[in-house]
C-alpha cells in the first residue's frame, strides 16, 4: 500500500540526528510532525537555520510556510523539502510571543518566502523583520484585524477603498530609465484567467515591473475547512481550489492529509478508480490550460479553443458517469471512493476506452495547431524564460518546474495511490521558456492515457467480490491533540500540500492550503521583466493559474 | 426538370422581379419562408407596433453578453459559449471583452470584499439598458462560502440581479435556460427595474463617523470612493 509511509529509498536520506548535529546550538527544542522531523530555532535565528539547512544539507525547496496562533504564542513553520527526493523533508519551527509577534524573515533564504510570509503576516498576524515589503496580500489594505487569529471579530465593519487607477501618463519613478507608463491589467481582463490585477510599468512597450496583485477571490478557504469536520464536511471544498475541472486532484490532496493523520486504510481497489478518476482530471484541466494558452497568444477563440472545450467535455462525460456531478465531483471519501464505477461498466470502460482511442488523433490536431505553429513558435520560444535556479527559489512545481528542466513529480518521487504500479514517465523539458511548458502539458496528457489505460485494464479484470470501495472508516474522526502533519499531491499545476494540525476534536485546529498555483505565479516578474507586453501575457498563460488557488 | 423548377431564373434583369415572385408564388409561400414568424403576419407581411414593443423584441433577440470570469461557474460559462452547448444559437452569445459593448453581465462566481468595488464598476461601465444573469450559489448568497469573513452574500448586495440561475457550479444547460428566460422577459418588456442598492459606492467623508473610519482617515483620501461592509446586517 503506497499511502503508508514510504520507505527509504536508495538515495541517501538525511536523519534527523544529522540535522540535529549540523544545526547545533541553534535547536532549542523538538516538535515533530508526521511527515518530517520539526527543530524549533529562535526567532532571531531563522536565517542562519535556513541557510545551513539549504546550503549544507540540500534542502532546497520551501514548499510551504504554515502561521498559526496558540493560546500562548505565535508559531511559523517552514516545511523543506529536497526537489531531487521530496520525501526527505524537515521542519524548521519558529515560535513568537503573543505580545510581540516578530520573526526574522526567510526570504533572503527562499525567494518564495516573500508571498508567502506576507500571506502569514495578513491572515494570522506574524510579523517578519528583514522582510522587503510586508504588506496585506489577500485581503484589502485597510482591513482591520487578522482573521485566522484567535481574537477576531468577524462582525466587525469593514471598509475597502478603491482608488482611481493611477494615471497613464503621470510620469513615475520606478524606474532611472527614462519614462515609464504605469499600465493596470485586470482584475477584470480576458487575459488574466480570472481576477488577477497586474501592476505593470512600461518602458515603450517593454515591461520594467510587474506586481501581481491578488486577493480578489480570497474565498476564507482556510477558514471554512476549520469549520468542517473531518469525516465529511471538508471534502467538497478541495473541489473549488483549483476548479479547472481539476477536482479529484485536490480532493486526493485532502484524502490523502486526512488519512495519513487518522492512519486510514484505502483498499487496493478504490486506489486504482482514483488513479483512474485523478488522471481524467488532470486532462481537462490541461486541455483548458492549452486552449486559453491559444487564445492568450493569438486570440484564437475559434479553432484551438473549441477543440480543447471538445475534449473536455468527453473528459467531463466520463467524469460525470462516474461521479454524478460535471466540475464539482465530491467523489472521495477518507478510506476510499463514495460509490463503484457505473452500471453497466462495459459501457463505463467503453466510454473511455473509445476516448482513448480518438486521443492521440486530437493530440495529433493539437500539435497541428499549437506547437507546429511558426507564430505560435515566435511567440513563445525563448520568451518567458525561467532558469532552473531561479523556479526553484520560487517554490515552482508542476509543469512549471518541468518545463524549466526540473525533473520533479510527486507522483513518482512521494508515490501514493496506485502510481508506482503503473507504466509512464514524467515529462521534462529544459527549454525554460513558455513553448517548453506548453510542450510539458501536451506530453502530460498523453502520460494520463497511458495511465488511465491501465487503470482500466486492471478494474475490467477486477474479482467482483474484491470490489472493495472504502475501508472502515469511524464515524466520527477525531485525531490526537496536537498532531501536526503536512502532506502533498501533484495536482494539475504541481505540488498541491496541506498542513493540519489537530486539537483533538473532530475539526481541524489550524488548516492551511499550499497551492502550487500562488508559488507558481511569483515567478511572473522574472520571467517577464524586460519582455514585450505580449510576452508578459504569454508567460502568464503558460503558468496556467487558477486564481481560485492562489487566493484560496 | 420538372415544372416547378422552370420557374428558376437566371437572368440578372429578371431576378428581382421574377425570381421573387415566383418565390412567393400564386400557390403561397415556398416552404423555406414558412416560418412561425410569417405565420404570425398572416397574409400580410405589414406589422404594426409600438415602437417600444420592437425595441424589446431587439434587444431581447441580440444580446451581448460581457467577457466575466469570476470563478469556478467561469468555467461551465466558457462552456455554454463553447461547443456543444452555444449560447450563440439563441442570439445571446458572443462574449465581449469590453464592458462597453456589452448589455448582458453574467456574475459567474463568488464576490468577495476586495473585487465587489470593482465588480460595481464594471457594470457601471456598461451602457444601459443592461441586464444580469447571478449564475450559481456564490452570486445568490454566498454559496458554501457564506460563512467566509471576506465573501460578500450574494452579488445583490452590489449590482441589481435580473435572473438568478441556482447550483454550484449550474450546468451549461441550466445557463441557458437562465439566458433564454431572460430574453424572454426582456422581449416581453418584463425586465426589472434596478431596486435593490443596499451598498453604493460612497466617497469616504461622507461616512458616518465610528471606530473604523476613525481609524482610517489618516490612510484615506476624503475623496476616495470607498465600500463599507456592514457584515454582522448583511442577510
Amino acid at each position: 500500500m503506497s499511502l503508508e509511509e514510504s520507505t527509504p529509498e536508495t538515495v541517501e536520506q538525511t536523519t534527523a540526528e544529522e540535522i540535529d548535529a549540523l544545526l547545533g546550538d541553534l535547536v532549542i527544542d523538538r516538535d515533530d510532525h508526521l511527515n518530517a522531523p520539526g527543530f524549533v530555532v529562535r526567532p532571531d535565528e531563522v536565517q542562519d537555520t535556513l541557510f545551513r539547512l539549504r546550503d549544507e544539507a540540500g534542502y532546497d525547496h520551501l514548499s510551504c510556510v504554515t502561521a498559526q496562533e496558540y493560546e500562548d504564542r505565535y508559531e511559523s513553520i517552514y516545511h523543506l523539502k529536497k526537489y531531487d527526493d521530496p520525501t526527505d523533508e524537515v521542519s524548521v519551527v519558529v515560535p513568537t510571543p503573543t505580545d510581540d509577534p516578530v520573526s526574522e524573515s526567510a526570504e533572503p533564504v527562499y525567494r518564495t518566502a516573500d508571498w508567502h510570509e506576507r500571506e502569514a503576516y495578513d491572515l494570522v498576524g506574524v510579523q517578519y523583520e528583514d522582510h522587503p515589503d510586508l504588506r496585506r496580500i489577500l485581503l484589502p489594505e485597510t482591513w482591520q484585524g487578522h482573521p485566522l487569529g484567535r481574537d477576531y471579530d468577524q462582525d466587525r465593519p469593514q471598509i475597502v477603498p478603491l482608488r482611481e487607477h493611477a494615471n497613464p501618463l503621470q510620469e513615475d519613478h520606478q524606474s532611472d530609465a527614462g519614462d515609464t507608463m504605469f499600465l493596470n491589467i485586470g482584475p477584470h481582463h480576458p487575459a488574466t484567467h480570472g481576477v488577477l490585477h497586474l501592476k505593470t510599468v512600461l518602458d515603450g512597450e517593454q515591461v520594467v515591473d510587474v506586481e501581481s496583485d491578488i486577493g480578489y477571490l480570497h474565498r476564507c478557504e482556510e477558514q471554512i475547512c476549520q469549520q468542517g469536520t473531518y469525516r465529511y464536511q471538508i471534502m467538497p471544498y478541495p473541489d473549488r481550489w483549483d476548479y479547472i475541472s481539476a477536482g479529484l486532484l485536490n480532493e486526493w490532496a485532502y484524502a490523502r492529509v486526512a488519512e495519513d493523520l487518522a492512519d486510514i486504510d484505502v483498499p487496493e481497489y478504490a486506489q486504482v478508480i482514483r488513479t483512474m478518476g485523478a488522471e481524467l482530471c488532470r486532462i481537462a484541466a490541461h486541455m483548458l490550460a492549452v486552449g486559453t494558452f491559444a487564445l492568450d497568444v493569438y486570440g484564437d477563440f475559434t479553432a484551438i479553443f473549441m477543440y480543447a472545450v471538445r475534449d473536455r467535455e468527453k473528459v467531463q462525460n466520463i467524469l460525470e458517469e462516474m461521479t454524478g456531478q460535471r466540475l464539482m465531483f465530491n467523489y472521495f471519501r477518507l478510506g476510499g471512493v463514495v460509490w463503484d464505477l457505473p452500471e453497466p461498466r462495459e459501457d463505463f470502460f467503453e466510454l473511455i476506452r473509445d476516448f482513448l482511442d480518438d486521443l492521440p488523433e486530437a493530440l495529433e490536431e493539437y500539435h497541428d495547431l499549437i506547437s507546429a505553429n511558426e507564430i505560435l513558435q515566435v511567440r513563445t520560444v525563448d520568451t518567458g524564460v525561467l532558469p532552473p535556479e531561479v523556479a526553484k527559489s520560487y517554490g515552482a512545481t508542476g509543469p512549471v518546474a518541468r518545463g524549466s528542466g526540473i525533473d520533479y513529480d510527486l507522483r513518482r518521487d512521494d508515490p501514493y495511490g496506485y502510481y508506482d504500479e503503473l507504466d509512464w514517465d514524467v515529462p521534462v523539458e529544459d527549454g525554460c521558456d513558455n513553448y517548453s511548458r506548453l510542450l510539458v502539458r501536451l506530453r502530460e496528457v498523453e502520460e494520463s492515457a497511458k495511465i488511465i489505460e491501465q487503470c482500466v485494464d486492471l478494474l475490467e479484470d477486477w474479482p467482483e467480490d474484491e470490489r472493495t470501495i472504502q475501508s472502515n472508516v469511524p464515524r466520527t474522526i477525531r485525531p490526537d491533540d496536537d498532531t501536526e502533519i503536512y502532506r502533498a499531491v501533484e495536482g494539475a499545476k504541481g505540488e498541491l500540500g496541506i498542513y493540519v494540525r489537530a486539537d483533538g476534536t473532530e475539526k481541524p485546529a489550524r488548516f492551511k492550503i499550499r497551492s502550487p498555483c500562488f508559488s507558481n505565479l511569483q515567478t511572473l516578474p522574472e520571467m517577464s521583466n524586460g519582455e514585450y507586453i505580449p510576452d508578459l501575457i504569454a508567460s502568464l498563460g503558460s503558468l496556467d493559474i487558477v486564481l481560485g488557488e492562489v487566493d484560496r | 426538370m420538372s415544372s416547378e423548377q422552370e420557374r428558376f431564373v437566371t437572368d440578372t434583369t429578371k431576378v428581382g422581379s421574377e425570381t421573387r415572385d415566383a418565390r412567393i408564388g400564386a400557390s403561397g409561400t415556398d416552404n423555406r419562408f414558412n416560418s412561425k414568424l410569417r405565420e404570425a403576419f398572416g397574409s400580410s407581411p405589414f406589422i404594426l407596433t409600438k415602437f417600444d414593443r420592437f425595441m424589446e423584441w431587439v434587444r431581447g433577440s441580440s444580446m451581448f453578453m460581457l467577457q466575466f470570469g469570476i470563478a469556478c461557474c467561469s468555467i461551465e460559462m466558457m462552456h455554454t459559449y463553447a461547443v456543444k452547448h452555444d449560447l450563440d444559437r439563441f442570439g445571446a452569445g458572443v462574449p465581449r471583452a469590453s464592458p462597453r459593448q456589452a448589455d448582458v453581465i453574467i456574475v459567474p462566481g463568488t464576490i468577495v470584499s476586495k473585487f465587489a468595488p470593482r465588480m460595481k464598476r464594471v457594470y457601471d461601465q456598461m451602457p444601459e439598458p443592461k441586464f444580469v444573469v447571478g449564475m450559481g450559489s456564490c452570486t445568490i448568497s454566498g454559496g458554501p462560502f457564506q460563512e467566509g469573513y471576506n465573501v460578500i452574500k450574494g452579488a445583490e448586495e452590489v449590482i441589481p440581479v435580473d435572473i438568478h440561475v441556482p447550483g454550484c457550479p449550474p450546468r451549461p444547460e441550466a445557463l441557458v435556460y437562465g439566458v433564454a428566460k431572460l430574453q424572454e422577459r426582456i422581449a416581453n418588456g418584463e425586465s426589472s427595474p434596478v431596486t435593490v442598492k443596499p451598498y453604493e459606492l460612497e466617497q469616504f467623508s461622507d461616512l458616518d463617523r465610528d471606530e473604523v473610519v476613525d481609524k482610517l482617515a489618516e490612510q484615506i483620501d476624503e475623496d476616495d470612493l470607498v465600500m463599507r461592509y456592514n457584515w454582522a446586517d448583511s442577510p
